[in-house]
């Protein structure tokens, strides 16, 4: 075996795609460890962990990029051979591109220029937030690990300059039809959307192309936005935005449930507006509504429903199926006929933070706690090691998950190996997932679980038993992975996927109670 | 009006700067949405007081 240390001074790459590289190169024949990261304090100490660590590498800045390598003597040259080459493939756009370092000369190279997408390590993001907004640019922040201190100060100065600062932590956005970072292909119309959560925008957004309409703008304001500390600025002007503009005819607000004065603040806020309003504050108490305006939502699929029969003119209505309940009936009854005795828990594995919160809800209601890395009540908390007990639901893109390792919504990896230790438990009767598409996420999420999944379904019918697999594609059909061409992966292996997330968790709790 | 530059921005052409993961410029262009992708790197290579130092200066 050989250790190799090489440091580039100077030279700066994302972290996806450092991530990425290191996986790829830790998977080639003869390397025991591959760490290609950026010489911040945390890679330092990782190296530490997998004593790559020299005294040059004591010595990095975050700005210095650090290829470290324990492999057999053999492959060695090979292995870095390729990581030069994955650096340098991956680059965007051609030898040519001009990638100006300063926003005033992307600004040059780019008259008119009206968005920046911010996706720096937190602790820079606040800076170059704040230059952008300076110079006029309107920001959509992904960035997360961005202290709330400094999220008042952006809002707060974007309010000032009239500008939009969505985030940080912001996942999902679509601005005059433009999907940015992890957004799906939706229709253009005449729904407006303002969401305090990512995949909570997409299944919004994505339910309202599938019932046939379209969204005029697809605002994100970050997941703290109505706390108490930042007091609904971005959803509140958004809201005061999509109000006067002649496009949007329907308003959507979502949010996990927020701090009771900015409940009470935005339902002020609401009262004026002059167009239809429904309001989905997940898990929340609809109660809260009750003398409002607004339209309140259960789901996600409910908030979006309301808002299309909303502009159709319509009576809104809450839909528990989309297809008739007597079919779901038979297709839950036939499922746990195959489960044997000795299979008892669903256990709900999403890459999508809201989706599995919104599941883990309706899964409440039916069966009872769940387990969870994001439980309801601390005593539903799984324990340290994270191996899930009775009925589970897991969040892996928990930070839990994703320290060194990129968002599963990424790189589908960290599922495929948390599913291959799920199903060593001879007790899981019922496997639901989500599987979220869209520019952003993986090529081929569907794709990437289909090997361990079949060895699953095979592995329980050797134990004598089924195991049941219910998922729901969250997309439309014009995203580039397609969603029919997603769910036939799914459906060709045995797996029943579902119109929504509500739906599927509907039928996998429906499973789990014939059993 | 607090928010005429957000209802100015509503229904113009999107053109984007990106700052940081260079996938989500990868996806812009094939949308044929006019983006330019940044090569940012740490301010003041990393070093944080020196960062702080230059952005007073920037102000």
């Amino acid at each position: 075996m050989a250790k190799k240390i090489v440091i580039k001074s100077n030279s700066y790459f994302d972290s996806v795609k450092l991530m990425s590289i290191s996986k790829s190169i830790s998977n080639m024949d003869g390397v025991a460890h591959a760490v290609v990261a950026m010489g911040t304090d945390i890679n330092r100490e990782t190296l530490h962990k997998v004593s790559l660590n020299t005294p040059e590498t004591e010595t990095v800045t975050p700005s210095d990029l650090i290829i470290a390598v324990d492999a057999e003597d053999a492959v060695i040259e090979e292995v870095l051979n390729s990581i030069d080459e994955a650096l340098n493939t991956r680059k965007t756009g051609g030898e040519d591109e001009y990638n100006p370092r300063r926003l005033e000369s992307a600004i040059d190279v780019l008259p008119g220029a009206n968005m920046v997408v911010i996706s720096v390590p937190g602790e820079y993001a606040k800076e170059e937030a704040m230059k952008a907004m300076k110079l006029g640019l309107h920001v959509m922040l992904f960035s997360d690990n961005v202290p709330i201190e400094e999220e008042k100060e952006l809002k707060d100065f974007a309010a000032e300059k009239g500008l939009l600062l969505m985030g940080p932590d912001c996942g999902t956005a679509i601005i005059n039809n433009v999907p940015l970072a992890f957004s799906n292909v939706i229709r253009k119309g005449k729904i407006g959307i303002v969401a305090a959560s990512g995949t909570g925008a997409q299944e919004v957004s994505t339910m309202i192309h599938k019932a046939g309409e379209g969204i005029s703008q697809l605002i994100g304001t970050g997941g703290r936005d109505l706390s108490a500390t930042i007091g609904g600025s971005m959803m509140l002007r958004s809201l005061e935005a999509l109000n006067e503009d002649p496009s949007t005819e329907v308003i959507v607000l979502i949010s996990k449930p927020p701090a009771a004065e900015v409940v009470t603040k935005i339902l002020v806020e609401v009262e004026k507006v002059e167009k239809p309003v429904v309001i989905i504050f997940l898990g929340g108490d609809l109660n809260a509504l009750a003398n409002s305006k607004a339209q309140g939502a259960k789901t996600l699929e409910d908030a979006a429903l309301k808002a299309v029969a909303l502009l159709r003119g319509e009576e809104p209505k809450e839909v528990e199926f989309t297809i008739d309940k007597a079919e779901v009936e038979k297709i839950a009854d036939a499922e746990s006929a195959k489960i044997s005795d000795k299979q008892k828990y669903v256990r709900g594995l999403y890459t999508g933070g809201t989706l599995a919160d919104e599941g883990m809800k309706i899964l409440e209601s039916k069966l009872g706690g769940i387990y969870s890395n994001i439980p309801f009540s601390p005593e539903f908390a799984l324990e340290e090691d994270l191996k899930s007990v009775k009925h589970t639901c897991i969040d892996l893109g928990d930070d839990v998950f994703t320290v060194g390792r990129p968002h599963p919504m990424i790189e589908p990896s960290t599922r495929v190996d948390r599913l291959e230790e799920e199903i060593k438990d001879e007790e899981i009767a019922v496997l639901l997932f989500d599987v979220v598409i869209g520019y952003g996420s993986h090529v081929d999420p569907a794709g990437e679980m289909i090997a361990t999944l079949k060895k699953a379904k095979e592995l329980y019918a050797e134990r004598g038993g089924y195991l049941a697999m219910v998922a729901t594609v969250c997309g439309t059909e014009e995203d580039p992975q397609n969603l029919d061409e997603q769910k036939a992966k799914l459906e060709e292996i045995g797996v029943i996927v579902m119109p929504s997330n509500a739906q599927a968790v509907r039928l996998a709790a429906m499973i789990i109670e014939r059993i | 009006m607090a928010n005429a530059k957000i209802s100015n921005l509503f229904g113009k052409e999107l053109k984007v700067v990106n700052m940081g993961l260079d996938s989500f410029a990868t996806d812009l262009k094939s949308v044929n949405v006019p983006v330019v992708h940044m090569d940012w790197r740490p301010p003041a290579g990393g070093n944080k007081k020196m960062a702080s130092l230059l952005s007073l200066l920037a102000d």
